[in-house]
């Protein structure tokens, strides 16, 4: 007859084989440094464990535009021109977005809601493939200024947690560097 | 007579949930733990974007382009100026090509943290495509709301 138990004081694995004669013998485990090593472990995976962000992509397809090649690759484009203006700290400016030089926004929700209603979204997504935009930014404007303005333009979450595309094709304009004073 | 000797009963503390659950937690750590922060930096903070999915498949040539918000660009491990962007990228269109590709085959993904300007960005796309990248993505993350673990 085999019986198995913890023993906690000595912190030992009891397995008892009791034969038929009456005669026990006691074969203990040392669980001592098994619970060591396990605690090393934990304790390793807690120092190492980091929680990061899920981290996603746009797309961006840029090649170089050859030298004195004033019409766009696909004739299909419509392009559309959106500038971003900066203030003095990098911040979005007042009435800093302009859409093909006409349309002034100031803040990328109604720019958001102007371009979907541009795409006719209603309609269903996949009829925006053939649209695309260029933007041009302020030197100075904080990145994140950019990354909202593309967010604003390429599609949005619907209900579901799924993003619907509006504008897939996104180009930036070249830099343009501050004049040194 | 006979005299019982009264023993102190043995406390037995049961261990075994114990080491059940510390197992479950080193799984669990084991499990979420990932030693890919190579294209990671603590000096770049990405700018949050609600559409910011992680990407389906992994890019085939990705070439990871970081931009601290001191301006310097992380390359390969390595914290250089941004003019040493330009040199890096040519090296890497000539390996590119050692192995029968084009760099228009490679992705830059560009790690740029939120407050640097959008011209320093433009700028590192500029040279790239001078030495004939041509297929960027912008990496930005999910918001917090939205980041759970």
């Amino acid at each position: 007859m085999l019986i198995l138990g913890f023993d906690s004081l000595s912190r030992t694995f009891v397995m008892k084989i009791r034969r038929r004669g009456g005669e026990e013998q006691k074969v203990e485990l040392q669980m001592t440094p098994m619970i060591d090593i396990v605690f090393q472990l934990l304790v390793f995976f807690i120092m190492t464990f980091k929680i990061v962000a899920q981290e996603g992509d746009f797309n961006i397809k840029m090649p170089l535009a050859a030298p004195n090649e004033s019409t766009p690759d696909d004739s299909l484009d419509v392009p559309v021109r959106l500038e971003i203006l900066a203030d003095a700290n990098g911040n979005l400016a007042e009435q800093g977005i302009r859409l093909n030089n006409n349309l002034v926004f100031s803040d990328f929700n109604s720019l958001h809601a102007h371009i979907r209603g541009m795409m006719g979204d209603d309609a269903g997504p996949g009829s925006t493939g053939d649209v695309s935009v260029e933007m041009d930014f302020d030197y100075q404007l904080r990145y994140k200024y950019a990354i909202d303005a593309v967010t604003a333009v390429s599609g949005y979450l619907d209900a579901n947690g799924n993003v619907v595309k509006l504008i897939d094709s996104i180009k930036f304009a070249p830099p343009q560097r501050p004049v040194a004073e | 007579m006979r005299f019982n000797r009264h023993l102190p009963p043995r406390v037995e503390g049961d261990l075994t949930p114990m080491i059940d659950m510390t197992f479950q937690l080193i799984a669990f750590f084991m499990v979420l733990i990932n030693f890919t922060e190579a294209d990671q930096n603590e000096k770049v903070q990405l700018p949050a974007s609600a559409l910011a999915k992680p990407p389906d498949a992994p890019f085939e040539h990705p070439i990871f382009v970081q931009l601290t918000r001191d301006g310097t660009v992380i390359l390969a491990g390595s914290e250089v100026p941004l003019s040493g962007l330009k040199p890096y990228m040519i090296r890497e269109g000539e390996f590119l090509r050692l192995r029968k590709k084009t760099p228009s085959d490679a992705t830059v993904v560009i790690r740029a943290d939120e407050d640097t300007p959008t011209g320093t960005v433009q700028e590192i796309i500029q040279i790239c495509q001078e030495s004939k990248f041509d297929t960027y993505v912008l990496r930005a993350k999910e918001p917090d709301a939205y980041s759970g673990l």
